[in-house]
């Protein structure tokens, strides 16, 4: 059945056709009408699930982990603030096994306060445990959410799974999505059962999360959350191809496109990756060398599939909407780090910050990336990175805000 | 208000009635003289083997020390703010599974077992979120008057004039000048169906207190005293005499508050001085000798007996 949703509805219906048993939730800007389409489906009764409404994003991630641990499905949802102010609970919720399902919708962390989009919320649970997906557009939203707990639950990985699409771009964009028959899901995912389940059963009392005063347990139980995350690699690869035997769409954690003969290649993750496709097309046309890597996955990190697209090129430009204050971009250094012992990598790999808050990426910011790489390659000098991404008309826009507050305009923005 | 000792139809007549199952065991890298073990150790006796124990940081996380644990109970262990909401998915997951597929219902109880660290401060809040949602849970606070387990360090559960490792007595300062935190009171305004405070000098009370509980759906809350012998320097084997002299001098009221009716559950008809109990703890023992401070003794005294006359018996 294919639909006109948004990246909220998406998120919605993935979690009614993964037949949920349990949402928790909590509202903020702009996840909000993912848990308003689900009420409103449990009180019509076309989602048989318990729908409960918590008091805070900690308690509702609370919930959440602890009701995965009874053997129920559990989705639930958040960003930005709400996110953060629950990080401490994701910590658990990896560290219990619990497999559930949680979409972030990106946006900004105050302060300033901001309601659009950047990565920094997301990014910040980035060594939880959680497995980390990230979606382009609205499809992938509702295909990633499925696959989630298609790996989430396998018995080799038992680690909860985050879908991060971007606020607002995404999620109050409409389109067209193909919603999959109800049976084809039933045999791409069969029902969730918790091999420990927490029932408090005489027979089977179970303990979950005990305190241990011993470097070599928790350094033990630290080292399995990373070996089952790595695991869901291959968990994820032999999922993805099921996936795309039944439902005709393909998922990979690393994903090139143009890249055969390209001298320059644009990373990129989530929604601003169709806005780098249309600008590499143009660029095509132009007869640039040009190709990007779209990063699905970003926990586990895809290194070696990373290595091996990128090793060709001769530049690569890594966009990032995040900006770690006193490092610059979060996911450059990784990539950097997947690269450093390949025997051909590319002389250039610069950083790039842009769309923080939802700032355009258009043809201006390609063509100045490409030009850049251009000149790092031609003179074997690089700028000093990141590099952001701030257009002259935006600049102006700030020097008259800026004039307003009475404060001075001191410093020019590259 | 009377006491309800007569009509009661109950199980715990005597002691002597208190059941024999153990289901906390001996081992537990706890305090000798732990007050709040005994609690524990009645509550888990009053509620059965399949009670789900939700534990947060504090003293009690010891109960499970990987790879062992002091109870039979299962347990889950999480964070300091959390315990309520944990409890709100075990309760919900366990329902949805047997409405939705089927499954054989476990017939399971939720205990919720925290310090008065995560109850009267951090917690509050997620507390006070499941109690309004109505959910059917236990929460038992071992409210020892201070956060036990990190050193015991000042928190809303203190009373006046006692010194902590955050209050320090001082030449200008007679410990902590602020009073405790109507934990009962805040709770209660949340109508639960069952709040209650217990002492484990009254075995038979608080026996007969989860007794009344189990009996109802909802949240079903209970705050022990706690002594604690290590926080407040007293002697382990005293702990209970000490309980006693609390429940004696009129420091700590037995109540029971059922859809909102408060009933004392006893009377401390005769209420020594508050001295005596404070006498037999070095947390206190800035308050007496030349250097004491008459002024704070009689502002504790002038609190109970105030509470006592408010409640008009």
């Amino acid at each position: 059945m294919k639909k006109m949703l948004t990246g909220n509805s998406s998120a919605a219906w993935g979690a009614r056709i993964s037949d949920v048993d349990y949402v928790c939730a909590y509202p903020i800007t702009p996840q909000t009408e993912i848990v308003e389409t689900l009420s409103s489906w449990v009180n019509k009764g076309a989602l048989k699930a318990r729908f409960v409404n918590f008091e805070s994003e900690h308690s509702m991630f609370a919930a959440a982990g602890a009701a995965s641990l009874t053997g129920a499905r559990v989705f639930t949802c958040s960003s930005s603030q709400g996110l953060i102010y629950g990080l401490e609970m994701l910590y658990s919720i990896a560290g219990w096994r619990a497999p559930l399902v949680l979409v972030n919708v990106s946006r900004g962390l105050g302060m300033p306060m901001i309601l659009q989009v950047e990565h920094g919320d997301v990014l910040a649970t980035r060594d939880s445990g959680f497995i980390q997906l990230h979606a382009e557009n609205c499809q992938e939203v509702l295909d990633l959410v499925l696959l989630g707990y298609k790996i989430a639950e396998d018995s080799n990985v038992m680690l909860p799974v985050v879908v991060n699409m971007d606020g607002f771009v995404l999620s109050f964009a409409r389109q067209t999505v193909d919603i999959p028959q109800r049976e084809a899901v039933e045999k791409f995912l069969p029902r969730y059962s918790h091999p420990r389940p927490l029932l408090g059963l005489e027979s089977a009392p179970v303990t979950y999360g005990p305190t241990t005063s011993d470097g070599f347990v928790y350094s033990f139980y630290k080292y399995q959350l990373h070996k089952a995350s790595l695991e869901s690699r291959k968990v994820f690869q032999t999922a993805a191809q099921e996936f795309f035997k039944i439902f005709s769409r393909r998922h990979h954690a690393v994903e090139a496109e143009m890249t055969e003969d390209a001298d320059y290649i644009f990373l990129v993750t989530n929604s601003y990756s169709s806005n780098v496709r249309a600008g590499v097309r143009s660029l095509r046309a132009k007869g640039e060398k040009v190709g990007m890597v779209k990063l699905k996955m970003l926990r586990p990190f895809p290194r070696e599939e990373l290595a091996e697209v990128l090793s060709q090129a001769k530049a690569v430009a890594v966009f990032e909407q995040n900006l770690a204050p006193g490092r610059g971009a979060i996911i450059y250094p990784e990539i950097a780090e997947a690269l450093y012992h390949s025997q051909e990598r590319p002389d250039v790999l610069l950083s790039f910050i842009g769309g923080l808050g939802g700032t355009p990426l258009g043809m201006p910011e390609m063509e100045y990336m490409l030009k850049k790489c251009k000149e790092f390659l031609k003179t074997g000098h690089g700028p000093e990175q990141p590099l952001l991404l701030y257009r002259s008309e935006d600049w102006e826009s700030m020097k008259h805000s800026l004039s307003k507050t009475g404060l001075p305009v001191s410093r020019e923005v590259s | 208000m009377a006491s309800n000792q007569t009509t009661i139809d109950t199980a715990y007549k005597t002691m002597k009635d208190t059941p024999r199952e153990e289901y906390l065991q001996p081992g537990s890298p706890l305090c000798a003289g732990c007050g709040g073990e005994i609690a524990v150790r009645l509550a888990l006796k009053a509620l059965g083997p399949k009670t789900i124990v939700v534990s947060v940081p504090g003293c009690f996380g010891l109960l499970a020390l990987y790879p062992y644990s002091s109870i039979e109970n299962s347990m889950l262990f999480a964070p300091f703010a959390s315990g309520p909401a944990a409890a709100q998915g075990i309760v919900d997951g366990i329902r949805i599974q047997v409405e939705k597929r089927a499954m054989v219902d476990p017939g399971s109880k939720v205990l919720v077992l925290t310090g008065d660290g995560a109850a009267y401060d951090i917690g509050l809040q997620a507390t006070s979120g499941a109690i309004h949602r109505g959910l059917d849970f236990y929460y038992l606070c071992y409210d020892n008057e201070a956060y036990g387990n990190t050193g015991f360090q000042f928190s809303s559960a203190t009373p006046t004039g006692s010194s902590t490792s955050t209050t320090a007595v001082t030449d200008s300062s007679q410990g902590n000048s602020l009073r405790k935190k109507n934990l009962f009171e805040i709770w209660k305004a949340h109508n639960p169906s069952y709040l209650a405070t217990v002492a484990v000098s009254k075995p038979v009370d608080m026996l007969r207190k989860f007794e009344k509980a189990s009996k109802m759906s909802g949240s079903k809350l209970f705050i022990a005293f706690s002594v604690c012998p290590t926080g407040w320097r007293s002697e382990p084997r005293e702990t209970v005499k000490i309980d006693r002299l609390a429940v004696e001098t009129g420091v700590w009221p037995l109540k029971e508050s059922v859809n909102g009716r408060v009933t004392h559950t006893y009377i401390p008809r005769k209420r020594p001085p508050v001295e005596n109990y404070l006498k037999t703890q070095r947390r206190f023992e800035h308050l007496f000798g030349a250097c004491g401070s008459e002024h704070t003794l009689q502002e504790i005294q002038r609190d109970v007996d105030e509470y006592w006359r408010s409640i008009s018996i």
